[in-house]
């Protein structure tokens, strides 16, 4: 069983079938003793990093998630899914003070660094629009997740954050900046910043390949 | 490379699609989900729901439409039309919309922006503008509220900045000069308003031809180009509008 981890933010039905639709069995829960018995963990992408990383803390959520991350479990993180596997997030952050660092939320911390915001110039001072939202391509390092997609191949992206280019990073993705579109922790932990679940065809092709890995 | 999207936009009424031609004139063009599963199968990048009947309180066939959307969908949609509070977007967003389009409330109060921003994040948030150019000078434009037959007196270029302050993530941009029109999109107003705010822009009103997209984007400036009735009526696909599109080198997802 596949836990789609609910931290009450949003729907996440579209995950849920998603998953259901290329032979998963998924189940949406908010239940930290169901995540920990799970075969695959999915932490969808809805809300804010702050309200996301609190919520999952108070339902004691966090804990579990890490741990099956730490046993080795397939997992994909999306979207702010993947923000969360990073030390901190700067959406949310709080200013104390000029000479201070900003008080910033705490996510589950498996890989190192801050998810920052999205600069709105590139090096050479074009302006972009951010949100970063719509179809753009990415560039991969093979790999199981990326069984049968071309180098290139688009995905719906939808976001203002993007998380730090660690030794963690598999895929890039250019806007005004070019920053990890997926990362994977150990061997298959994994975070991607767009939305499988709304990627058409390229997307279902990796939710497959993710219900692959956690049948494997 | 960021792609430009083009999005059929499909107008919802009683849980069928409908286009109005300048907003009067009905006609029945079928399930929603089901044209919207085609347009995925044609490459379109996003569809979106307007439910033109929403002005009343009872919106739960387009709630039902949303939930059934999330299951069947694997495109991202918008819905719009009629939302008044956080609540109303609120209940959408939970029944799986990834976006709502606030119109006539933002006008009427634009702090409904910074709300739902802050409830769902900017990446959820349409600010969708009706314009009508301003008789006797060429850069100016009107905001109108009520489906277009109600003027409010304001600049449509100044609003577009303040409703990306407040929270807006994206600015859908009808040109109520042009829609129903056929003659293509009001360029001049899309670069405008383009240029004007540092969020995405959707051009809305007046496709008739293939050309008109690819005039939207390089002319227009938009970051995203939306029809109804020439892709409803088989008059072009999404993927041929797209394949001209990339001929025209325009970066688009085929």
């Amino acid at each position: 069983m596949i836990a789609v981890v609910d931290y009450h933010k949003g729907n996440l039905k579209s995950v849920e079938r998603g998953l259901v639709g290329v032979g998963g069995n998924a189940l949406i829960t908010d239940d930290p003793a169901v995540i920990a018995r799970a075969d695959g963990v999915v932490l969808p992408g809805v809300g804010a990093f702050a309200d996301a990383a609190a919520t999952m803390r108070e339902l004691g959520q966090d804990v579990v998630v890490r741990d099956a991350i730490a046993r080795g479990v397939p997992f994909l993180g999306i979207c702010l899914g993947m923000h969360l596997m990073f030390e901190e997030g700067e959406e949310g952050e709080v200013v104390t003070g000029e000479d201070e660092d900003p008080l910033r939320p705490q996510g589950l911390a498996v890989l190192p660094g801050v998810v920052a915001r999205l600069p709105r110039l590139d090096v050479a001072g074009n302006a972009y629009k951010i949100p970063h939202v719509g179809w753009n391509s990415i560039e991969f390092s093979e790999g199981p997740l990326f069984d049968g997609i071309s180098q290139g191949e688009f995905f719906y992206f939808t976001h203002s954050f993007a998380a730090p280019d660690t030794p963690a990073t598999i895929a890039t993705t250019t806007h005004s900046v070019t920053f990890p579109s997926a990362v994977c922790y150990g061997e298959r932990a994994f975070g991607v910043q767009f939305h499988p679940e709304k990627s058409s065809d390229a997307g279902a092709r990796m939710l497959r390949n993710f219900v692959r890995i956690v049948g494997a | 490379m960021l792609t430009k999207r083009v999005i059929p936009c499909m107008d919802v009424k009683d849980g069928r699609v409908v286009k109005g031609v300048n907003f009067v004139n009905l006609r029945d063009a079928g399930d929603p989900i089901e044209l919207a599963q085609r347009y995925d199968e044609q490459k379109a990048d996003e569809v979106i729901f307007l439910d033109i009947t929403a002005t009343s309180d009872d919106r739960a066939t387009t709630i039902e439409l949303a939930s059934r959307a999330s299951e069947e969908l694997h495109l991202p949609y918008c819905v719009g039309g009629g939302f008044r509070t956080v609540a109303d977007m609120r209940r959408m967003i939970a029944a799986g919309a990834d976006k709502v389009s606030v119109n006539s409330a933002a006008i009427a109060n634009p702090e409904l922006l910074t709300l739902a921003a802050a409830a769902f994040g900017t990446q959820a948030v349409v600010c969708a503008i009706d314009a009508k150019a301003v008789a006797g000078n060429p850069n100016k434009w009107e905001v109108y509220v009520a489906g277009g037959r109600k003027a409010t007196g304001i600049d449509a270029v100044e609003w577009a900045v303040e409703a990306a302050r407040r929270g807006a993530g994206e600015i859908l941009l009808t040109s109520m000069d042009r829609d129903g029109s056929r003659d293509g999109f009001d360029c001049h107003l899309t670069r405008t308003i383009a240029r004007a705010v540092d969020i995405p822009v959707i051009a809305s009103g007046g496709v008739g031809s293939i050309e008109h997209f690819a005039e939207g984007v390089l002319e227009g400036e938009a970051d995203a180009v939306l029809a109804a009735s020439v892709f409803h009526f088989g008059e072009l696909t999404v993927r041929e509008v797209k394949e001209y599109m990339r001929a025209q080198g325009i970066p688009v997802r085929l």
